[in-house]
């Protein structure tokens, strides 16, 4: 008996265990303090949709052998340039969310590019220098969102200069994924539009790394000699997954922005990073090998976590934000966690 | 004083490598340092802020700052990179600081409580975050810096949610109205904290005390100079004395020209009402010498030893894991240390917010002075500490002279603070990177 249960503990994880027991606790918590459910079932899969897309960015990162992508604030900053390209040239309703997808690929591209060639240079400190990086790029940009000169009357402020912290997507892409062919079952919002989005993003994910050049770029970042020795170019295949990674962040920021309904600059994206890297290790990823499912399963693990913690909290105790303490804890808890499991290496 | 040694320091360095052919070298090691240098000189003009109200910010934040710049030292010289946890020797402190407050110790007695109850503390979270850290090798830095994130929503868990419902707490001063939780900002001021406690045991106009140092450093160096036995083997040494020896002739004439000339400009002679708390002061010389002289004891020779290669440490029959747990240990102790000289002079206590940057803060002021992942000197620190908060002082003003918008100046040190360490760390890398492939 204690065998299988060691067998299934070493198998599945151990905080996957203890995060899951907790989920299904707070559940049952919530049913009992007699939250509404079809509500809670709704916010669960807003978030998990919405924050999905910037968890899967992680993937071609760790897969090409770079580790979780801390600097996906960078990502990010495309991501937001590109919608507020958008905004500015006047597009509204769907087309601004191609627009803005489209126009924060040719950046994504670029900076993950550079980023990449960047990376290749320091092997082995990647998660500290990423992290600084995203730090730096995200305090640099704020300077730019005074500066540049947008002049649409939604984004600026009205007296004095710069764009606003926080813009409204009420007239261009607010909650247009949310809103495609949403359906109710007993109450329970389903987004269609954003759940298929995040769907499809992950089957084409899914597809490339089952592709030649994917496969060769999880071979590069499995075993780097190895991957050499059979003709790899593995420092190419580190940049092509950094350039995925990045672009995956533009767009998931791009998502989640129209499902939260608001574009967030300045602070906004500063530890973004940090909760996309918790949820897909929730998900059974570690910061050598990641897989879609880990995606999947960890944003829905983590994001749901939130959802209802939120709620329940409130009910039990009516001061302070637990459900942000929580957060904290549980998310930096679990990244502890995998770096234990890479010490060692060096 | 702690000024003196660290122009001193600097110069020193300077004038070590002064020799033409070494100049390069020295740009190039030093590239963030003179970069900064620049960018202060231009801020300062850029600014037009008055020289006195800098110079005046710029001596109380070197006070305020240097314990916890100068805590980072150790662990580096155990190869265990920047102490990216000092977070947690931050958080003991400001947990001393509720408890002293709670029981309405103020003054000078207040704060010789908190140091002593932070102390086994700072012990404890030390050597559990030594013993993970022991965990991650290699990966040290990151790991630090997750475990301050993660001990904050501990901190936090504990301050908003137990105190007040599991751990019985009834003071209307430090409790939020509701009875659970500990209030957003805590006011340390004279009579119910220990606000200035430290700071004002002694203050003394510093240019005498800059003098009355000067004095001695030139007496000091003189005769080190003059000393006739053991001259051969400081010839090597001989610019770096007279460079010394010239620069505290230099802080004398400084100092008695600004204190007795009354024909100076009107700028110059308000220089002299600039006043230095002693004790603070002594308290940092103190840190800068333990820093200097542990090298030398057996404990010292183990960090060094272990920050070398850890291989050769434990072949040689060190335990290594103790001495790495040992160096976090002491780091995290005298960041609480430090964050209580910090609190004591800012005079209000940000529950959930004072601990939440230093580490960043003082990292790149440390990295600016010129300190890289395994090397790290007390004279880097204090010239670090210098040349950031120059920046932190005149950034708002320059960003609001040049582009009309002070907040530009603020993003501005935000974006300098985290480039420096990103840029510095992965220079550090990447020079690891060309050797190990030079060796292989």
């Amino acid at each position: 008996m204690t065998e299988t249960i060691k067998r299934f503990t070493n198998k599945f994880g151990l905080p996957r265990i203890i995060i899951s027991l907790f989920f299904i606790l707070l559940l049952v918590t919530a049913v009992i303090i007699d939250l509404s459910f079809s509500t809670l079932m709704s916010d669960i899969l807003k978030r998990f949709g919405m924050y999905g897309v910037m968890v899967l960015a992680m993937v071609p990162s760790i897969q090409s052998g770079t580790g979780p992508n801390f600097a996906l604030p960078i990502g990010i900053i495309c991501g937001l340039v590109g919608s507020l390209l958008a905004i500015e040239l006047g597009f509204t309703g769907g087309i601004s969310f191609l627009v803005s997808i489209l126009l924060s690929l040719p950046f994504s591209i670029i900076i993950g590019w550079i980023y990449g060639l960047l990376l290749n240079r320091i092997k082995g400190s990647e998660m500290l220098v990423a992290t600084y990086m995203g730090f730096s790029i995200v305090s640099f940009m704020s300077i730019l969102w005074i500066l540049l000169p947008f002049k649409h009357p939604e984004m600026v402020w009205p007296i004095g200069r710069g764009l606003r912290v926080t813009i409204a997507l009420d007239s261009t892409f607010g909650e247009i994924l949310n809103k495609f062919w949403e359906f109710e079952i007993k109450g329970i919002k389903v987004p269609t539009g954003l759940l298929m989005f995040f769907f499809i993003s992950c089957l084409v994910v899914f597809l490339f790394t089952r592709s030649k050049s994917g496969i060769a770029m999880k071979a590069a970042g499995d075993n780097p000699k190895f991957a050499i020795s059979s003709g790899i170019n593995v420092d190419k295949k580190r940049i092509l997954g950094t350039i995925l990674s990045t672009v995956l962040g533009g767009m998931g920021i791009i998502v989640y922005s129209q499902s939260y309904g608001f574009i967030q600059l300045y602070e906004g994206p500063l530890m973004m990073a940090f909760t996309a890297v918790a949820a897909i290790l929730i998900g059974g990823a570690s910061a050598k090998k990641a897989k879609i499912y880990h995606v999947i399963l960890g944003t829905f693990l983590f994001q749901g976590l939130l959802a209802i913690s939120l709620p329940v909290a409130n009910q039990i105790i009516t001061t302070g934000n637990l459900s942000e303490v929580l957060r904290a804890i549980v998310q930096n808890g679990i990244i502890l966690y995998a770096l234990t499991k890479v010490g060692g290496e060096e | 004083m702690s000024m003196v040694n660290n122009i001193q320091d600097t110069r020193r360095d300077q004038g070590n490598r002064n020799v033409s052919f070494k100049i390069r070298n020295f740009m190039i090691n030093n590239c963030v340092t003179v970069l900064f240098l620049v960018i202060c000189l231009a801020g300062v003009v850029i600014s037009r802020l008055p020289l006195f109200f800098i110079a005046n910010e710029l001596l109380i934040r070197i006070t305020r700052d240097s314990f916890l710049v100068l805590s980072l030292i150790i662990p580096v010289l155990a190869g265990m990179g920047l102490n990216f946890s000092i977070t947690i020797g931050a958080m003991a402190a400001q947990i001393s600081i509720i408890i002293v407050t709670h029981f309405s110790v103020p003054g000078i007695y207040g704060f010789v409580l908190c140091a002593i109850l932070s102390v086994p503390l700072a012990i404890l979270f030390g050597n559990l975050t030594g013993r993970l850290l022991n965990k991650t090798r290699g990966q040290e830095m990151i790991a630090g810096m997750i475990v301050g994130f993660f001990a904050n929503g501990l901190y936090q868990f504990l301050f908003l949610f137990l105190v007040g419902s599991l751990i019985p707490m009834n003071n209307p001063e430090l409790i939020i109205p509701g009875g659970v939780g500990i209030r957003n900002s805590i006011d340390l001021s004279r009579n119910n904290g220990i606000m200035y406690s430290l700071d004002n045991i002694c203050k003394l106009p510093l240019f005498n005390v800059l003098l009355f140092v000067g004095i001695i450093a030139t007496g000091f160096f003189m005769y080190k100079l003059l000393n006739k036995n053991n001259e051969k083997a400081k010839r090597i040494n001989r610019i770096k004395q007279v460079t010394n020896l010239i620069l505290s002739l230099a802080i004398v004439l400084l100092s008695l020209s600004i204190t007795f000339i009354s024909s100076l400009p009107n700028e110059i002679r308000m220089l002299k009402n600039l006043k230095l708390p002693i004790a603070t002061s002594l308290a940092v010389g103190f840190l800068c010498l333990f820093n200097i002289l542990i090298v030398r004891t057996k404990l010292g020779q183990d960090f060094r030893t272990v920050g070398n290669s850890q291989h050769i440490a434990e072949v040689s029959g060190i335990n290594v894991d103790k001495v790495r747990v040992l160096a976090i240990t002491i780091s995290t102790v005298l960041a609480a240390w430090g964050q209580l000289i910090f609190l004591q002079n800012l005079g209000t206590l940000n529950t959930y917010g004072s601990h939440v940057q230093i580490a960043t803060f003082s990292i790149a002021a440390l990295l600016i002075g010129g300190a890289s992942v395994s090397k790290a000197t007390v004279g880097q620190a204090l010239l670090g500490v210098i040349l950031f908060h120059t920046l932190f002082i005149v950034s708002p003003n320059a960003g609001k002279n040049l582009f009309g918008e002070a907040q530009i100046g603020e993003f501005f040190r935000a974006f300098f603070a985290y480039g420096v360490i990103g840029v510095s760390l992965g220079l550090h890398a990447w020079r690891k990177r060309i050797e190990m492939k030079n060796k292989l």
